[in-house]
């Protein structure tokens, strides 16, 4: 394998971590906040995918793209509070076990609604022309978009890092993560924390939705396929954890593109066995958890 | 040992029972002999993941994958070699069985939460093998028109096959839980800390156990087989795997037929909410929630609630 195509590999596989990485902050946050092992989060991250699409559309031309861009999560985050405010925060006293079959419901739910609204054809967003064709990167040649994401990826690390320690409801919804009934005895609406922190995670998964739009085919399942995948990078990463989470996706994004080099059928099995390794070396996950 | 099983309370009402499903198929059209058969494979499906989620506490996420492993084994066996007809029904559920070893050694090593999340990431390392290997497994084409022994080739002979050994599973099953195994598994569930205190060791009886179901599993994956002679890559895909945890839910996972019911019920929904419409899955979910709502401890769990203050009644009644 030569040099260059071994590094644009590599940097796609880079960039498609980003794009993980910005869903699984989202799941990992709810996750670490609220205690919920949200598998609708899949699902919202398919809707942010599809509104991208048909806003894009509605508007045309490379404004679409970026208007859809900043509306597409917004319409998620309205979902994700409907569904908070609706069902979810009747049932934060359940087990674990109860609160991840029941959001598999709400999945069930949301991709069915979404075969309704968008029907099972497959979709596609072209990317704006300013971030169409190639630009050369370290021996190789990387397409633009791929760049935009390697940019955006820690941007949103930086910014939910900022949310999380700078602002008062972040820091109240980590002090909530540690001990929900001391915030609560505090005077603090913990409920509204909880929405808060929900709304904020899913916001995230319709992000990376909009994100990917441009990168993939966008179709009735690809949450399915994309909430295994953010689980399991959120447990090597380290429950609640959000460095965690950005460790975990650059691990299960490149070793899935390098993985392409070695044995290109079989790919995407790389990345399931790097899970499988992190997970026997360290059960508790890489990063500390929240808990 | 069948003492247990006759001295049950149930026993003579199963026995009717199963005489009813015994001759149904000589009066009811082809289509439900079919859906009872169907209802009967899930059955064994649910009851064995509730063995290690409902008895044995354990996140047991994926257990669709020593189902699916069970169906490719015979599949294969029967499509691709000459070995005996039977020989694959026995392999099937044996290496079903080892690779719940396989893969269950190394998840009762973690617990909770992280259990459940190295089970589908092994999980799905298989599912993927499956999924790709083209040559071998037909990818997501599956293996269509296998070939049965001739002798289950008409669907009432493969229906009665099915219900006899479903029947001496639950029986098997039964005795296992009933056994001071069955016990010990049981504790772990209630108070894993405690049992190690005591000297148990937790690990192998969880290992066991997931041998055990897994097992099950394997004969169910068979027995889809037999009845549908035809496997798929979805079998092994992990929204199946949450499906079944849904049948036990539904059925009550702290009950020992719940699972049976959870599974009629969602084969049975799935098969007349099909005819209407497309969105199966939307009323799955409708059901799911409102299930978590309403009937937390299931639908058998609801009924034995229902049932228990006469028998705190008559225990009193007793000691006076």
């Amino acid at each position: 394998v030569d040099f260059s195509a071994f590094m644009s590999q590599f940097l796609v596989g880079l960039s498609r971590a980003m794009i993980l990485f910005v869903v699984c902050a989202g799941l990992s946050f709810v996750l670490g906040v609220l205690r919920v092992p949200n598998i609708a989060h899949g699902s919202l991250y398919m809707i942010g995918a599809f509104a991208t699409f048909t806003l894009s559309k509605l508007i045309g031309g490379s404004a679409g793209f970026w208007i859809a861009l900043i509306v597409a999560p917004l319409l998620v985050a309205l979902v994700s509070l409907i569904a908070e405010r609706g069902l979810f925060c009747h049932l934060y006293q359940r087990e674990h076990l109860m609160l991840l079959l029941f959001t598999f419901a709400i999945s069930l739910i949301l991709g069915d609604l979404v075969k309704i609204v968008w029907g099972a054809e497959y979709r596609s967003v072209s990317a704006p022309d300013f971030l169409k064709g190639t630009i050369p990167l370290f021996a190789a040649s990387l397409p633009r978009y791929n760049l935009f994401l390697l940019i955006i990826g820690p941007l949103v690390a930086i910014a939910l890092w900022l949310f999380t320690n700078k602002t008062k409801i972040g820091k109240i919804s980590r002090a909530a993560a540690v001990d929900r009934e001391m915030v609560g005895v505090l005077g603090i609406n913990v409920s509204w924390v909880f929405a808060i922190a929900f709304v904020v995670g899913c916001y995230l998964a319709g992000v990376g939705g909009a994100l990917v739009a441009p990168t993939a085919s966008i179709i009735i399942g690809m949450d399915h396929s994309l909430i295994i995948e953010a689980f399991l990078i959120v447990t090597i990463g380290g429950l609640g954890n959000m460095w965690g989470a950005m460790v975990g996706s650059l691990i299960f994004g490149v070793s899935q593109s390098l993985g392409v080099l070695i044995w290109p059928q079989f790919a995407i099995v790389f990345p399931y066995l790097a899970v499988v390794i992190v997970l026997l070396l360290r059960p508790q996950g890489l990063l500390k958890a929240v808990w | 040992l069948f003492k247990e099983v006759i001295r049950s309370r149930w026993f003579g009402p199963l026995i009717v029972i199963f005489l009813i499903l015994f001759v149904l198929p000589s009066f009811i059209p082809r289509f439900y002999t079919y859906i009872l058969a169907l209802i009967y494979v899930t059955a064994l499906l649910a009851m064995s993941l509730n063995l290690v989620v409902g008895h044995g506490g354990m996140f047991q996420f994926h257990h669709g994958v020593f189902y699916g492993v069970g169906a490719y084994t015979v599949a294969l066996m029967l499509k691709k070699t000459s070995l005996p007809m039977w020989t694959g029904f026995i392999a099937g559920p044996i290496l079903a069985a080892i690779v719940g070893l396989i893969i269950g050694w190394f998840c009762v090593r973690l617990t909770r939460l992280y259990f459940g999340m190295l089970q589908i990431s092994l999980g799905s390392l298989i599912w993927v093998i499956v999924f790709r290997w083209y040559n071998l497994t037909g990818g997501d084409d599956g293996i269509p028109g296998i070939p049965v022994p001739p002798i289950l080739s008409s669907l009432n002979n493969s229906y009665y096959f099915i219900l006899i050994i479903i029947v001496i599973c639950l029986i098997i099953m039964y005795l296992i839980l009933k056994s001071p195994f069955g016990n010990t598994l049981l504790a772990i569930r209630d108070n894993p800390q405690r049992c190690e205190a005591i000297g148990i060791n937790v690990r192998r009886h969880q290992l066991i156990a997931i041998v055990i179901a897994t097992f099950f599993a394997g004969i169910a994956g068979v027995l889809f087989v037999v009845l549908e002679r035809s496997v798929f890559a979805d079998l092994l895909f992990w929204t199946l795997s949450l499906e079944i945890f849904i049948m036990c839910l539904l059925g009550g996972w702290f009950t020992f037929i719940g699972p049976v019911l959870g599974a009629a019920i969602i084969v049975a929904l799935r098969t007349f909410v099909g005819i209407f419409t497309e969105y199966w899955t939307l009323i799955l979910g409708i059901v799911l929630i409102l299930t978590i709502f309403f009937l937390p401890e299931g639908v058998m769990g609801f009924f034995q609630e229902l049932f228990k203050p006469r028998h705190i009644e008559t225990a009193e009644g007793g000691h006076r």
